[in-house]
């Protein structure tokens, strides 16, 4: 039996829209990579407009660390290099072909090979991007060897995707992947179901050790899982990498060619059929949605509601992303809204009448609610953070700078995700997973 | 509600910088976002928010306190006519209370907001809401004979002294709605003591004394003689501060504060254990008639219930740290009965023991914090390879 861990604090916070668990398939006309969804990284590019690419061809890599290189998923000609203000590269946009031509990489028992191989194996295809290291959430150092690795087997935020569904299918080129990620540490790879999970695929995976998470978001957040495991010290690396990707990770090494496709979750309360397709990593999202969604204003996110990031209805999948969510802009000034009672409006307040219906969906739009103010109530995070982290206390830490006391109050355990339910119930609406992260990057400088 | 909206559109240009009255740019802004939530939707970070604002929280702490408030005005009215000895019905009593008790609300409301909007422009800030709740506190917490003159001296003291020279709200360390109680007590001792003022306009043949004045005798004498029953003081059928009075109406504010979860139930529990267990201490002991005053008594008399919901409460100034809190709220208890008994000068030791505690507060949650990050250290130490691999750098 594997060992259960129960989260008692955080918030399931129930919209409209869920994915209804068909999968349609669909080919964008483009597809794009974005260094910004890269912590860290400076792009040198290896190709320019124009160029025909094959999948796995190399697009770029890092200036600061030259054998981090990034690949492309899928063949095609690269279309436009979009560059933002003061010429910082946004998009490199591809156009897909038909046939997709794959550059061989040649399969391997990951079991035979020595952590080296493995090791260049994956940065030579440009998977290696695919894990990440704890703290700061930046791709991985190939030289060192993590304490552990994690894997979180379920989402728990707002309208996530269903792993169960997502890797149904693909149990070989998933316990491939997580024999591919053994071989990269002498510690454990931690695999954290969630209780309520039927899959064969997680339940029955070898070579890690399985955790069973109970509770409410952020449950399914892998920091908040490594956090109950074996929390991050100073000194401390642990690496993450997402279910989906290990199944890459693992087809690389079956069949020698990088898998181009994601299944990801269209969801949403202005999705008119919310449901999955199959994609290509960073495609274009515009012929999911395009007439799938209601007339209203809307926002476009990848990612989910607590942590996705805006983009427009003709841009692209994030690196990361398994989720597309849409919901209404919420752009109007209501009169009297605070002080009406406010049926129908879902709050963590009880001043709101929402408590009395628990098991309500609401739909959710992007207004903030509210002005800005300095921080008056307290006691509000705690209830939706489930670590032993002062959270009001690291966050003022993270304000006025002061890198001991960041670190000494748990700044290496966090990240802006973990803290997305603490924005979320904010009376004062500060933004705070912006601030983690700056007090991130300020450690991560402070400290290389 | 169209043609409002039009309208506050068609005035904003003239409130705005360059405009005509861009002097009085917060207050139009505080207005506006009064009539209107704000359109201002997510940038960054979380695309959905929880509909809870300051406004709203602040409303809450409002209505919690309406209960008290209705109270004490019938009660100003009640015992006026009582000294008096006249008879007359409900409404007498609640037409006299409102004609005590009204200016004094809207002298603490218009004087604190005066200032607040005028604080606000000059750091060109948002007006903060926090006032809503001092700016009825205040009122509650003061005698109704109060010369209202004394009630703008020390609304404007508190919102200065007490908040805006820290940086306004959030920023506060003591409690403003006590420090305009406490400015009052020190800086008018001789109008705000005795027995004088707790009865509006009290006649002189009556003696009218509050409970913990006839408590404050017992350190003297050999007992203490209560001319209100136990049921009176619970009720709240006694002399006292405007809203302090009703245990019973103070408690229906509670429980709004709880169900909402605006108010913090750690420090509401255990300032009522740390008063009863200093009072069973007391009772324990018995060196005169005051400690021998049941323990019981003193959560019903005084400023104790009222302290304990509405000010110990207060978020800015308490403990930050759910621990914290909890020995916070614990100390509140313990020193409002320790000072009381052991200082009759000072019959209102709440008062005197929040502000102490303020004061503490950031200690008390330096030493939780400490412990964390002692835990987190600990765990390093327990990791020879890791402390190596530390030591190495």
């Amino acid at each position: 039996m594997p060992k259960t861990i129960k989260i008692t604090k955080g918030l399931d916070i129930k919209l409209i829209g869920a994915a209804e668990k068909t999968i349609s398939v669909i080919q964008p006309q483009i597809f794009a990579i974005k260094p910004t969804d890269f912590i860290g990284v400076f792009p040198k590019m290896l190709v320019k407009e124009g160029d025909m690419v094959e999948a796995g061809t190399p697009i770029f890599f890092d200036k600061y660390r030259e054998n981090i290189v990034f690949t492309a998923p899928h063949s095609g000609r690269v279309l436009e290099l979009k560059r933002g203000d003061k010429r910082v590269l946004l998009e490199i946009r591809m156009e897909p072909d038909s046939f997709n031509k794959q550059i061989d990489f040649e399969p391997a028992n990951p079991e035979s090979l020595t952590k080296e191989q493995i090791t260049g194996k994956l940065l030579k295809s440009g998977l290696w991007t695919l894990i990440k290291q704890r703290p700061y959430n930046v791709i991985a150092n190939p030289d060192i060897s993590p304490k552990a690795i994690f894997i979180s087997a379920f989402g728990s935020a707002p309208l996530a995707p269903d792993y169960d569904f997502i890797i149904n299918g693909r149990g070989d080129d998933f316990q491939t992947g997580l024999n591919v990620l053994k071989g990269l540490t002498t510690g454990k790879v931690h695999l954290n179901i969630s209780d309520t999970t039927t899959a064969p695929e997680f339940l029955n995976a070898k070579n890690v050790e399985i955790t069973t998470f109970k509770g409410p978001h952020p449950a399914g957040n892998v920091g908040i899982q490594i956090h109950h495991i074996s929390p991050i010290n100073k000194g401390d690396i642990v690496w993450t990498v997402n279910v989906q990707d290990v199944a890459t990770i693992g087809y690389l090494f079956k069949k020698g060619v990088i898998n181009p496709e994601v299944v990801i979750a269209l969801a949403g309360s202005e999705v008119l059929k919310p449901r999955y397709f199959k994609t290509i990593r960073g495609g274009c999202i515009k012929k999911m949605v395009e007439s799938n969604v209601s007339n209203a204003e809307l926002r476009y996110i990848s990612g989910n509601v607590l942590t996705g990031t805006a983009i427009r209805p003709d841009n692209f999948l994030g690196f990361y992303d398994n989720m597309v969510t849409v919901i209404p802009e919420g752009n109007y000034s209501e009169f009297l809204g605070w002080a009406l009672p406010g049926f129908g409006k879902f709050s963590t307040s009880r001043s709101y009448p929402s408590f009395l219906t628990p098991g309500k969906s609401y739909v959710m739009d992007t207004n903030l609610h509210g002005g800005e103010r300095a921080f008056v109530m307290t006691g509000k995070f705690e209830e939706v953070f489930p670590m032993d982290v002062l959270p009001l206390q690291l966050i003022k830490s993270i304000i006025f700078e002061d890198i001991d006391l960041m670190e000494n109050l748990g700044i290496y355990e966090v990240e802006p995700e973990d803290f997305a339910l603490v924005e979320f119930v904010d009376t004062s609406k500060t933004n705070i997973q912006a601030l983690i992260r700056k007090g991130l990057e300020i450690m991560r400088k402070e400290m290389n | 509600m169209r043609s409002l909206r039009r309208f506050l559109d068609n005035i904003k240009p003239q409130f705005e910088k360059g405009g005509k009255y861009e002097k009085l740019q917060s207050t139009f802004d505080a207005f506006e976002t009064f009539l209107f939530v704000p359109s201002h939707t997510t940038k960054s970070g979380s695309h959905i928010r929880d509909n809870i604002d300051m406004k709203r929280t602040m409303s809450v702490v409002v209505i919690a306190m309406i209960p008290a408030l209705m109270f004490g005005i019938w009660n100003v009215g009640h015992q006026h006519f009582l000294s008096h000895a006249i008879d007359v019905d409900f409404w007498d009593k609640v037409v006299f209370g409102l004609w005590k008790v009204l200016p004094i609300v809207v002298v603490s409301y218009v004087v604190g907001l005066g200032i607040e909007f005028a604080f606000a422009q000059y750091r060109h800030h948002e007006v903060n809401e926090g006032f809503l709740v001092s700016g009825m506190l205040i009122p509650l917490i003061l005698p109704p004979d109060t010369p209202l003159w004394m009630v703008a001296v020390s609304t404007a003291f508190a919102v200065i002294i007490g908040k805006e020279v820290f940086g306004g709200t959030g920023m506060n360390i003591l409690n403003p709605a006590l420090t305009a109680r406490a400015f009052l007590f020190f800086a008018y001792p001789g109008e705000m003591s005795g027995d004088k003022v707790w009865i509006a306009e009290k006649a002189d043949t009556y003696s009218g004394a509050t409970p913990l004045a006839e408590a404050a005798l017992g350190t003297s004498n050999p007992s203490v003689n209560f001319t209100h029953s136990i049921s009176d003081m619970f009720f709240g059928f006694m002399p006292g501060s405007i809203g302090e009075t009703s245990t019973f109406a103070i408690l229906i504010g509670a429980l709004i504060l709880l169900v909402t979860g605006t108010g913090s139930w750690r420090i509401m529990l255990s300032v009522v254990v740390g008063g009863i267990f200093m009072g069973l201490v007391f009772n324990l002991i018995g060196l005169n008639a005051y400690m021998d005053v049941p323990f019981y008594y003193h959560l019903i008399i005084g400023g104790f219930a009222f302290g304990t919901v509405f000010m110990a409460t207060d978020p800015v100034t308490a403990s930050q740290t759910n621990t914290g809190k909890i020995y916070f709220g614990f100390f509140v208890g313990v020193f409002a009965v320790l000072i009381r008994v052991f200082n009759p000068a000072y019959p209102e030791g709440m008062m005197l023991a929040i502000l102490l505690m303020n004061v503490f507060a950031p200690l008390i949650d330096h030493y939780v914090v400490e412990s964390n990050i002692k835990k987190r250290l600990k765990r390093v130490k327990k990791n020879p390879e890791l402390q190596a691999k530390l030591g190495a750098v």
